[in-house]
């Protein structure tokens, strides 16, 4: 892993950051072939439905419990309903995908903003809120999005805001760290110097620099999200008929494991590869961007 | 230290305080209530149900009402199972809980510290990269999915084992959900261990030992497993609250009496009054187990005490 320090002939023109780190992620293949199956994932989650003869709902009364064939169409095989499994996995990939896209932006903004005004106000404030952080990690947050659920009835979007509103601690944490840092900085200084008030400063010289730490957290925090969905989904709290998500097929397929394996197998695999894809994304991000966080 | 172990748990007092409370409005305030069934009830019936909860009261008077009970280890009634109250339901649970959760956690530790130590004595060689790639595969695959496979391996296709119930606590039911149970913190404490045992062993002290003339074993037992202990054990109180997280999963598929189960069935037949007795009652466990933790992390890393 030394690719950050290795010399090169001397360069023509300048790099950047960012393109020293560009460099760095394109040779980490595993990142790069993650890269690959994520796009190709989402790009089958979104295109292939609608080249497939059958809707994720539709029932084909000549096929119930049909196992994969190519001759049937039903490349994946159907349910015991004679839904096609190939475009509720597909579309369940969409749902999972959809749902981490929300709780993730959620949790980046709360996150953000949290750590950025813990650290650049700092003091007893920082201390407060950075302990209210310590107490909310020790607690299992699958409990409280539970109890949301209990209270808020199965409503999907809801739900995804819900963790996103939980999820954001490890967020709030790496953003304070880097605040106090960019506090220190000579802009912030000179900003303060010009006359701006903490608000401006925070929204307009902290936040932007905290661009690149950001970015890789969310991409870390993705996956987390993917894994609550199939799991709240697996034991009935999260995403319910007619939606269906991987971890709703899982449940389902789980059940039945032992008469018609595929029903569990083929949205296994595709929750496995998202998952993975995007574990492989983030860690190639954190250490292409922020080579001295590794662990 | 004892000085130390006091101020903790006062600052987890106030903490417990917030959570229960806000459990509590959010589960008041919320639209609807644990009597609006497919038909309504008879104002009459209604009523008298509301008042035997003391639903008809101030919401801040049921408040107060609830801390109190609280206080005196009370969670409360259970508004479907309404022959036990939360309490007795969590006593009925728990100790399936904590026996499968208790040899998970002990089990975790072990096979994951021993491996992470492996990891790093042999480093980039075979052994480690079959280490990794467990690790990872412990990391990804997620629990209700490991449970199925095993269950129709070990279960149903070679008769090994039971594929579920409890079956009066014979070790046989145990060891599937056990192992489910323990296998993604066998793959994040082997790497937590791995990392730090590395570390340690380039350390100069471990350079000295070295020149001393010790043989490696004795290194690691007497100089370097202390160290390099200190990040599993900050991870431990975590893995409290994933081994909980974990226990709703396994408990259910797996047929076991426990908490966990109660919880969901509780969860999803929205059985107020036991989902909140439960959640502070998971609060109040996960955060004494911190606690244990934390403590035994300032055994271990005296700089931790003067904070």
């Amino acid at each position: 892993m030394s690719e950050a320090t290795e010399t090169r002939p001397a360069a023509v023109k300048g790099r950047s950051q960012f393109e020293d780190a560009l460099a760095r992620f394109r040779k980490n293949k595993a990142s790069v072939c993650s890269v690959v199956v994520l796009l190709s994932l989402i790009a089958a989650s979104l295109f292939v439905p609608a080249w497939l003869p059958w809707d994720h709902e539709e029932v084909d009364f000549t096929a119930f419990r049909a196992p994969p064939s190519i001759e049937t169409g039903h490349y994946f095989g159907t349910d015991q309903n004679g839904r096609d499994l190939l475009a509720r996995t597909l579309y369940g990939t969409r749902v999972s995908l959809a749902v981490a896209a929300l709780a993730t932006t959620v949790s980046v903004i709360v996150g953000v903003l949290f750590g950025a005004i813990a650290g650049y106000v700092g003091g007893r404030t920082d201390q407060v809120m950075m302990r209210f952080v310590d107490i909310l990690y020790a607690l299992p947050y699958i409990l409280f999005v539970i109890l949301l659920m209990v209270v808020f009835g199965r409503n999907v979007y809801l739900l995804f805001v819900a963790i996103g509103l939980l999820v954001w601690l490890t967020m709030a944490r790496i953003v304070r760290g880097q605040t106090l840092s960019i506090r220190q900085r000579e802009y912030i200084e000179a900003a303060h110097a010009a006359g701006l008030g903490r608000t401006a400063i925070i929204f307009r010289h902290v936040i932007p620099n905290l661009a690149g730490p950001v970015v890789i957290y969310a991409a870390l925090t993705v996956p987390q999200i993917v894994a609550t969905e199939s799991f709240l989904s697996f034991l009935g709290f999260g995403v319910q008929e007619p939606l269906t998500s991987l971890g709703t097929l899982i449940a389902e397929g789980a059940n039945v494991l032992e008469i018609l394996p595929w029903l569990m197998w083929f949205p296994a695999t595709a929750l496995v590869l998202l998952l993975m894809s995007l574990l492989f994304i983030g860690d190639g991000l954190r250490d292409a961007f922020d080579p001295h966080e590794r662990t | 230290m004892l000085g130390y172990a006091f101020r903790r748990l006062l600052s987890t007092i106030p903490v417990l305080w917030i959570a229960l409370t806000a459990c509590f409005f959010i589960l008041r305030l919320a639209p609807g209530g644990p009597f609006d069934g497919e038909r309504p009830l008879p104002p009459a019936v209604r009523a008298n149900l509301e008042a035997h909860y003391h639903l008809d009261q101030p919401l801040i008077q049921q408040y107060l009402r609830y801390l109190g009970d609280v206080l005196r280890g009370d969670l409360g009634p259970s508004f479907i199972n309404q022959d036990f109250s939360v309490s007795e339901q969590i006593a009925i649970g728990l100790p399936y809980t904590l026996i499968v959760g208790g040899l998970a956690f002990v089990l975790a530790t072990i096979v994951g510290v021993v491996a992470g130590i492996v990891g790093a004595l042999y480093r980039n060689r075979l052994g480690d990269h079959v280490l990794a790639l467990l690790i990872l595969l412990g990391l990804v695959l997620p629990n209700f999915l490991i449970a199925p496979i095993l269950q129709l391996v070990f279960g149903l296709q070679l008769d090994w084992l039971p594929v579920g119930g409890w079956g009066g606590g014979a070790v046989t039911h145990l060891v599937l959900p056990v192992t489910v149970l323990a296998l993604p913190h066998v793959a994040h404490i082997s790497r937590l261990m791995r990392g730090a045992m590395i570390e340690v062993l380039s350390s100069d002290f471990v350079r000295t030992a070295r020149a001393k003339g010790l043989d490696r074993a004795t290194i690691i037992r007497r100089h370097a497993l202390k160290p390099a202990l200190t990040p599993v054990v900050s991870y431990l109180g975590p893995a409290a609250g994933f081994l909980l997280t974990g226990s709703l999963v396994v408990e259910t598929i797996f047929g076991l009496p426990g908490v966990g189960r109660y919880f969901i069935n509780a969860a999803l037949n929205r059985d107020y009054g036991m989902v909140l007795g439960t959640v502070v009652f998971y609060m109040v466990l996960i955060l004494v187990l911190n606690l244990i933790v934390d403590l035994l992390y300032a055994w271990l890393d005296p700089r931790v005490r003067g904070r």
